[in-house]
């Protein structure tokens, strides 16, 4: 009798841990940034009530801001699925002319991100919401809990985390509390990108290398696909084989040159590149321990 | 280079396909460590990150004081930790090398150490317990075996770190392990490997090094790598709780759940519990197609061959029945600032089933220090002890040291929903009957004059008040 392989015995972690929060919560969802993250827990969230349906609705928190192709991609995605897809914006910080280029980085997310989220999570009463976060990517990440408690305020306390042992999770409440889940907290990017590859799991097609005009901004390549992505003094346009390591929105997640145009050579490459994917993400470089701040206030 | 090789081929001899088919195979190994930033446990996980590729550059620039790599900064994750310095929850790291995948759950040494630890290890297959070859063995170590012990941890890597400071000495080494090895043998751990090493300079860490040619086991990560995970799980009699009632049409009606211990295979003869009742199982269905086999740990749905009512909370189990009891013992470790209060009302949560309980009394604490049992009346924070515990419902259980999955709980306060303490189930509670009846006779005999009829109402509700009407008379 053989062990399970380490994709397997996190699979089987993973499925678990979706289980016990369709069953023991009134109104779960599951956050779904349409990355590959958010690809890899649909699919363990169709394994885990196979052959019925995936019990919960997604939430999408739309900054507006995202790339074409991740909105094509997810409304395909969703609909091929027959998944019910919450879509959400802060329409009245965006009325107000909220964007990256006028408030920065940081009071953006705060705005698009984090309130936006907080503001749907209430207007849907939700008592547990799924997020894709894992431990590897991030230091303050690697003390999160599975099972994540917030006051009413959607706020997390480092300093006062539920003890979690075992495979058992508390995840009572009382009102206006919530639970947030994060089912890949085991698993690393690698995990990840070979799961994709052994399942077949569709991602968007930004993941992969093609020649891409793109803005070189320093070490930056920024892709200029929407119209609000505007040449800075500086900038130069040029085509670049490139790839998305990890998506977010369009101005502030950079391309890197790759020329990896297969899952195999995705994997390759991330075997052979020993920057952490979150690298050309500019908003954790804010400051000092900033991704851990934005949890405090409720980020994912 | 050792033979530990890490996950960092050379780009010219690369092949991909031969590396995602190694991958497939490749197995997990979760591992915890206890020891104090004294003893260099930070930098002994740092170096293993460092040199098995496990962290990433960016992460190693913020890590660099001084113009030298801090490893211990690599760990430390909060920003309330980074100011004073010290690590106070459990940190889970990731590395790999070609043949495992590992997760470690890093716990801190002094602040609150009974708890955090207690959390390692609930779900490690392998426990490093470091110490300091200058400083000797202290209480601290002995604890941390203890503890590591307690949670059934099936594997021990005794590292005695800092090799540097005392020159090397095999004496020292020796002396170390002579003095360690009858207290692990009297609390009862298990597979031990004694390793000598020094984190600061690398030696026996992934590289043998140069200085130590005395000692000829494999280096730390080797070790890892090889070792078995002593993981007899499969082979224990079939154990599945219920999590979820799969019912998308009337055409199907599945029992999804993690396989906790053993195999089962369409046609094995099961019993549901708590009715009782026996079935077959007609298939084992997954997203990938039914199975003609599964086991321990894997997430599964079963149907079965009748029709019989199943719920959430409910064990399926094949082979030698789960234990049944409503008041058992067992050891645990209390995690919350409110100490625990035979007169509060908990919930235990087991398996998938959560229910109403009450602490029937600490029959003893355990002195963490000294092993020795002394009389308590309640278990404060980061204390352990053995207690007592009624919940309104059998639990279908075993030993917690012969089954982890199904001999653990936690207990949740029920007012402020806090994860108060975590059990270990030891045993029914002994005498039970005996006691219960002996109990009731006298409450009875107190309760009711002499002569006196006792009329029960059929009703239970009605009974109890009757029962509680009594009980105030004898109890005032």
């Amino acid at each position: 009798m053989s062990r399970l392989s380490h994709l397997q015995a996190l699979e089987a972690e993973s499925i678990h841990i979706i289980r016990e929060v369709a069953s023991e919560f009134q109104r779960p969802v599951m956050l779904y940034s349409i990355g590959k993250d958010s690809s890899v827990m649909v699919r363990l969230a169709q394994k885990a009530f196979h052959p019925g349906p995936i019990p919960f609705p997604l939430l999408h928190v739309d900054t507006t801001y995202k790339f074409k192709e991740m909105i094509e991609f997810r409304d395909r995605f969703t609909a091929e699925l027959g998944v019910k897809l919450i879509v959400h914006s802060n329409t009245s910080a965006l009325e107000a002319g909220a964007n990256p280029f006028r408030l920065g980085t940081e009071r953006c997310c705060g705005l698009l991100k984090t309130q936006s989220l907080l503001d749907a999570l209430r207007a849907g009463s939700y008592d547990a919401a799924f997020g894709g976060a894992r431990r590897d990517e991030e230091k303050s990440r690697a003390k999160e809990r599975i099972f994540s408690f917030r006051d009413s305020l959607g706020q997390w306390d480092p300093k006062n985390q539920r003890p979690e042992l075992w495979n058992i999770f508390n995840g009572r409440v009382e009102p206006g509390e919530s639970i947030r889940v994060f089912p890949l907290s085991n698993w690393t990017e690698m995990d990840v990108w070979q799961y994709i590859h052994v399942e077949n799991i569709p991602i968007v097609p930004l993941y992969f290398a093609k020649d891409r005009q793109v803005l070189v901004r320093g070490n930056s390549l920024i892709v200029p696909e929407q119209d609000f992505v505007k040449p800075q003094l500086g900038d130069k346009l040029e085509t670049v084989r490139c790839r998305m390591r990890s998506l977010g929105c369009s101005p502030c997640t950079g391309a890197v040159r790759s020329d990896a145009d297969t899952l195999p050579k995705i994997i390759a490459e991330l075997v052979a590149v020993r920057n952490s994917e979150r690298e050309n993400r500019v908003i954790d470089h804010d400051r000092e321990g900033s991704m851990e701040l934005k949890k405090r206030e409720g980020y994912f | 280079m050792s033979a530990a090789s890490v996950e960092q081929p050379s780009p010219q001899s690369f092949d991909i396909d031969q590396f995602l088919a190694a991958e497939e195979s490749k197995g997990l190994l979760r591992l915890t460590t206890a020891g104090s930033v004294d003893d260099g446990k930070s930098t002994l996980i740092g170096r293993l990150l460092h040199d098995a590729k496990g962290a990433y550059e960016d992460q190693l620039k913020s890590a660099v004081r001084a113009g030298q790599i801090d490893f211990s900064l690599l760990t430390d994750g909060l920003r309330a930790e980074r100011e004073q310095g010290i690590t106070i929850d459990v940190a889970y790291r990731y590395f790999a090398t070609i043949k495992r995948k590992f997760i470690l759950a890093d716990t801190p040494g002094h602040e609150q150490y009974t708890r955090n630890m207690a959390t390692g290890a609930s779900t490690a297959e392998l426990a490093i317990i470091l110490l300091d070859a200058h400083r000797g063995l202290t209480t601290q170590s002995r604890r941390h075996a203890f503890i590591a012990t307690l949670l059934a941890i099936p594997n021990f890597v005794i590292a005695v770190n800092k090799m540097d400071l005392v020159g090397y000495d095999q004496e020292v080494f020796n002396r170390i392990r002579a003095e360690f090895e009858p207290f692990l043998e009297r609390i009862g751990t298990k597979n031990y490997y004694f390793l000598p090493l020094s984190a600061l300079k690398g030696d026996n860490v992934v590289d043998r090094g140069s200085h130590m040619p005395w000692f000829d086991g494999p280096p730390l990560l080797e070790y890892l790598e090889t070792v078995e995970p002593a993981d007899n799980m499969i082979e224990a009699s079939f154990r599945m709780a219920v999590q979820r009632v799969v019912r998308p049409d009337q055409n199907f009606r599945g029992y999804a759940g993690q396989i906790a211990s053993g195999t089962i295979q369409p046609g094995d003869e099961i019993q549901a519990l708590p009715s009782g009742r026996r079935s077959k199982v007609k298939r084992v269905v997954t997203f990938d197609g039914d199975l003609e086999m599964a086991h321990a740990p894997m997430s599964v749905t079963l149907t079965l061959a009748d029709e019989i009512d199943i719920s959430r909370g409910d064990m399926i189990s094949s082979g030698t029945p789960p234990k049944s009891a409503r008041i058992f013992d067992a050891t645990m470790v209390w995690f919350d600032a409110h100490p625990l209060d035979p007169a509060h009302d908990y919930l235990v949560k087991h398996t998938s089933h959560t229910i109403p309980a009450r602490v029937d009394g600490v029959r003893h604490l355990v002195n963490v220090a000294t092993l020795e049992s002394e009389p308590a009346t309640s278990l404060a924070m980061n204390e352990i002890g053995v207690v007592r515990i009624a919940t309104a419902k059998p639990l279908f259980f075993d030993p917690y040291q012969e089954n982890r999955v199904t001999g653990s709980f936690i207990l949740i306060d029920r007012k402020t929903n806090h994860t108060a303490g975590a059990g270990m189930i030891l045993a029914e509670a002994e005498g039970s009957l005996e006691d219960a009846a002996d109990r009731l006779v006298r409450l009875v005999r107190a309760a009711v004059p002499e002569g006196a009829r006792l009329n029960l109402p059929s009703d239970d509700a009605q009974a109890m008040e009757v029962i509680r009407g009594l009980l105030k008379g004898v109890l005032k």
